[in-house]
């Protein structure tokens, strides 16, 4: 188990999202005492912890599948963590980062980087660095990648969802979200 | 070039009297003439029938046999169901594109060939099968296939091959179809000899409300699948308000597996068109419509002229059989290759010039049917069944079957078997006796009914063929030892998908993640939830469509899971690590791999 056996892990990651929801989780405020009274932030941009250092209870991913990476990262969040939490719109359902699956890779990349009206690329190659993970051919939603065990809807969850959720998670209480919690009209 | 269009697609309409409600027949003669329907034709005919242009094309890109893109002047469609699958299909395909040049879809340069797949065109124990324009080729093989094509390239006259015509009216003049009907059963009513005209006169000897309590005494019930008891359907379109009121006979045997009708249509097309006389004479209808699907095109003119005979016999017409004041005519309407026409609402859309969307029950037909009058629409079998019942009376026709399924059912059997073809039988006749008959024995799992009805295992070969037990429109597919149960699924599933009128977003979206679930056990890349979660899908998709099409469209897994389930679940692995074995990492760097020329590290 973790390194600090009194208190769960939590990790977060921001995959193929805008980290709007890593900002809702700063959103909590000054609840963010509270919060690690009962948890150590284990890998989060957060803390910023480059890799795992132990055994996570809860895993919060921000956005879907756009690259090879994502998957490896996702895919090593699902080894790590107990209880993975699809956080957000992207994540969720692929949101805006999969507008580009109406658009085939090619027509997709050459567009960013050949063709499109403000793009000044004299060498009339592709990106191609070592460095540079591979796109996927379609965004993915977390679930169909790795299994998710819950879900948080929102563009972003506000940060009353995110506290309801983790909170009663850790306290081992089931998580019942009210509804104005999950409504978003 | 565009005048000529319009002049065209002008005087088409005019044929038909500039109604908006002929659209079937109107876009149906504009392609006929022009080889599809272009823009220019469809404002024409916008303007001249006085329908909004999106109306009109909305009516054109809704059914498979129209087309806004030139198409060949013969256009090959292959019969793509199950059975052609199982029968050789992907050979013979392979042929017609090799002989051809172009792949399926495609047109061939010189403008003369279009080859395309279609849904199941009703011949099912002769397949493979195709539609060569509007005539139908047969038990196809690589060899025909080729031979097709090239005698087609000499005399581009579709009719010419065919050289051996089928067994009873399939030889007639007016048909000349190498179809074969193979009635391997004929049973003592609907396949009976016919006294044409008995009886219409009989009928006409009594009230209509006798009538209808002679359709209720033999209790008659719908054969076309769903099994309302015909004589109430008769009494409430009868009472409902309405100076004119019509007869529909559905005629759009559309379910993959059936062809009963056809054979009907083929051999006793006089006991049909009396069966809807009678209706209209029990109802207090003029008017009568056939709505016959395309694919049976070839069946239409030999159709027209026995309803000629019967006007120049006075069956038909002003005043029938000299009875004043009960006159009664019948048109027939052409559908154009929409399975959901089948589904009444959708066939009165169909008949109303409109795309073939179901509508909103009720009002039900009987209330508010064809052009907003009360309607009557009944199976092309069930009509057959009337005019027995009025011949030999409701006794005679009751002594056949059980207490609550009344009379004799035609089956339409293909698949595995020694003897498919159409088998009349006594209705509460047990499945596994059917399978003697017809030299099934062996048989893994039979689809009665075909996709939307059920797939049975052995467990329920003891199970009767009746409206309480296995209902059936007639479709009955036998899959043999060898049969891989999911891979049937997944084709059932992939004809729901194409068929499905797109209106519903559970049936437009849902049977498509039904069919790739399905495909994801085939593959092996499913786990335990998936399952779970696909009949959670399948719930919602039946219990939140619109219509019958998509409330039965998951059927085809949901009933194989209650015969099959531990042979698919053997199928199901987790992952240890909690991946998803659905998704294929390598798969999903491929192209972007091609396109920077390097390989990922993760793979």
């Amino acid at each position: 188990m973790s390194t600090s056996a009194a208190k769960p892990r939590v990790a977060t990651v921001s995959l193929a999202g805008c980290f709007g929801c890593h900002m809702s989780v700063l959103d909590i405020d000054e609840r963010i005492f509270d919060l690690v009274d009962i948890i150590d932030f284990d890998r989060s941009p957060i803390v910023d912890f480059k890799d795992f250092t132990g055994r996570c209870a809860v895993g919060l991913v921000e956005g879907g599948c756009g690259n090879e990476e994502n998957v490896e990262v996702l895919r090593s969040f699902r080894r790590n963590c107990d209880i993975l939490i699809s956080l957000g719109d992207c994540a969720t359902m692929g949101g805006i980062p999969a507008l580009r699956n109406l658009v085939p890779t090619e027509e997709c990349l050459r567009e960013a980087y050949l063709d499109g009206p403000s793009v000044h690329n004299p060498s009339g190659r592709l990106p191609n660095d070592i460095e540079l993970p591979l796109l996927l051919d379609k965004v993915r939603p977390a679930h169909e990648v790795v299994r998710m065990d819950y879900f948080l809807p929102g563009c972003p969850p506000s940060a009353d969802t995110i506290w309801a959720a983790l909170t009663a998670l850790l306290t081992d209480k089931p998580v019942q979200l009210p509804y104005e919690l999950i409504k978003y009209d | 070039m565009s005048g000529n269009i319009a002049q065209t697609a002008e005087q088409v309409c005019g044929a038909f009297g500039d109604d908006p409600a002929r659209l079937m027949d109107i876009i149906r003669g504009v392609q006929q003439r022009l080889g599809h329907v272009p823009d220019a034709a469809i404002d024409a005919v916008a303007r001249r029938v006085g329908r909004a242009r999106v109306d009109v094309e909305s009516v054109v890109s809704f059914y498979a046999f129209f087309s806004k893109e030139p198409k060949g002047r013969i256009v090959i469609r292959l019969c793509d169901d199950v059975i052609d699958r199982m029968f050789g299909y992907d050979a013979v395909r392979a042929a017609f594109e090799e002989e051809l040049g172009i792949t399926l879809g495609e047109t061939t340069p010189d403008g003369r060939f279009t080859l395309e797949r279609t849904a199941c065109i009703g011949m099912c124990d002769q397949a493979p099968a195709a539609m060569i324009n509007d005539t139908i080729v047969t038990w196809l093989s690589t060899d025909k296939a080729r031979r097709i094509v090239s005698e087609l390239r000499e005399h581009m006259t579709p009719e010419r091959l065919v050289k051996r015509v089928g067994g009873g009216n399939n030889g007639h003049p007016l048909i000349r179809a190498m179809v074969h009907n193979s009635i391997r059963r004929p049973g003592p009513l609907i396949f009976s000899e016919i006294n044409r005209g008995e009886a219409i006169r009989k009928a006409l000897s009594m009230s209509p409300a006798e009538v209808i309590r002679a359709i209720k005494t033999a209790r008659l019930r719908g054969r076309g699948g769903a099994g309302f008891p015909t004589g109430l359907k008769w009494e409430f379109t009868r009472s409902a308000s309405g100076d004119r009121k019509f007869v529909m006979c559905n005629a759009d045997e559309g379910e993959p597996g059936t062809f009963k009708d056809r054979v009907l249509l083929t051999e006793r097309a006089d006991r049909v068109f009396a069966g809807m006389t009678i209706a209209g004479y029990a109802v207090g209808a003029c008017e009568g419509v056939m709505y016959l699907r395309g694919e049976y095109a070839y069946l239409l003119r030999y159709l027209e002229d026995v309803l000629e005979k019967r006007r120049a016999d006075g069956l038909l017409g002003r005043g029938v059989m000299g009875r004043d004041g009960f006159d009664f005519d019948i048109r027939i309407q052409l559908g154009a290759g929409a399975y959901v026409c089948g589904e009444e609402t959708a066939l009165l859309s169909s008949c109303e010039g409109m795309r073939g969307d179901p509508k909103n029950r009720p009002p039900f037909p009987a209330q508010k049917g064809y052009l907003g009058c009360p309607t009557v629409v009944n199976n092309v079998e069930t009509l057959c069944c009337v005019t027995k019942i009025l011949e030999v009376g409701p006794a005679t026709f009751n002594m056949y079957g059980t207490s609550r399924s009344a009379g004799t059912k035609l089956l339409s059997i293909s698949g595995d078997c020694d003897s498919p073809g159409v088998y009349e039988i006594p209705l509460g006749t047990p499945l596994g006796e059917v399978l003697e008959m017809c030299g099934g024995t062996r048989a893994k799992a039979v689809q009665v009914g075909g996709p939307s009805g059920r797939l049975v295992g052995r467990d329920g070969f003891d199970r009767l063929i009746c409206f309480d037990d296995l209902a059936t429109g007639g479709a009955l597919i036998v899959f043999g030892p060898d049969r891989d149960i999911l891979e049937i699924v997944s084709r059932y599933m992939a004809f729901f998908v194409d068929e499905s009128c797109g209106y519903c977003t559970p049936c437009r979206v849902g049977n498509v993640l039904i069919k790739r679930g399905v495909d994801a056990i085939i593959a092996g890349r499913a786990e335990p939830r998936d399952l779970e979660q696909l009949e959670d899908l399948c719930r919602t998709v039946k219990s939140t469509s619109r219509c019958g099409l998509g409330q039965s469209s998951p059927n085809p897994l949901v009933t194989a899971l209650e015969s099959f389930r531990p042979e698919i679940e053997a199928r199901l692995r987790a992952d240890p690590n909690g991946y998803r074995r659905s998704f294929d990492l390598s798969r999903a760097v491929r192209p972007t791999e091609q396109l920077v020329g390097r390989k990922s590290v993760h793979t």
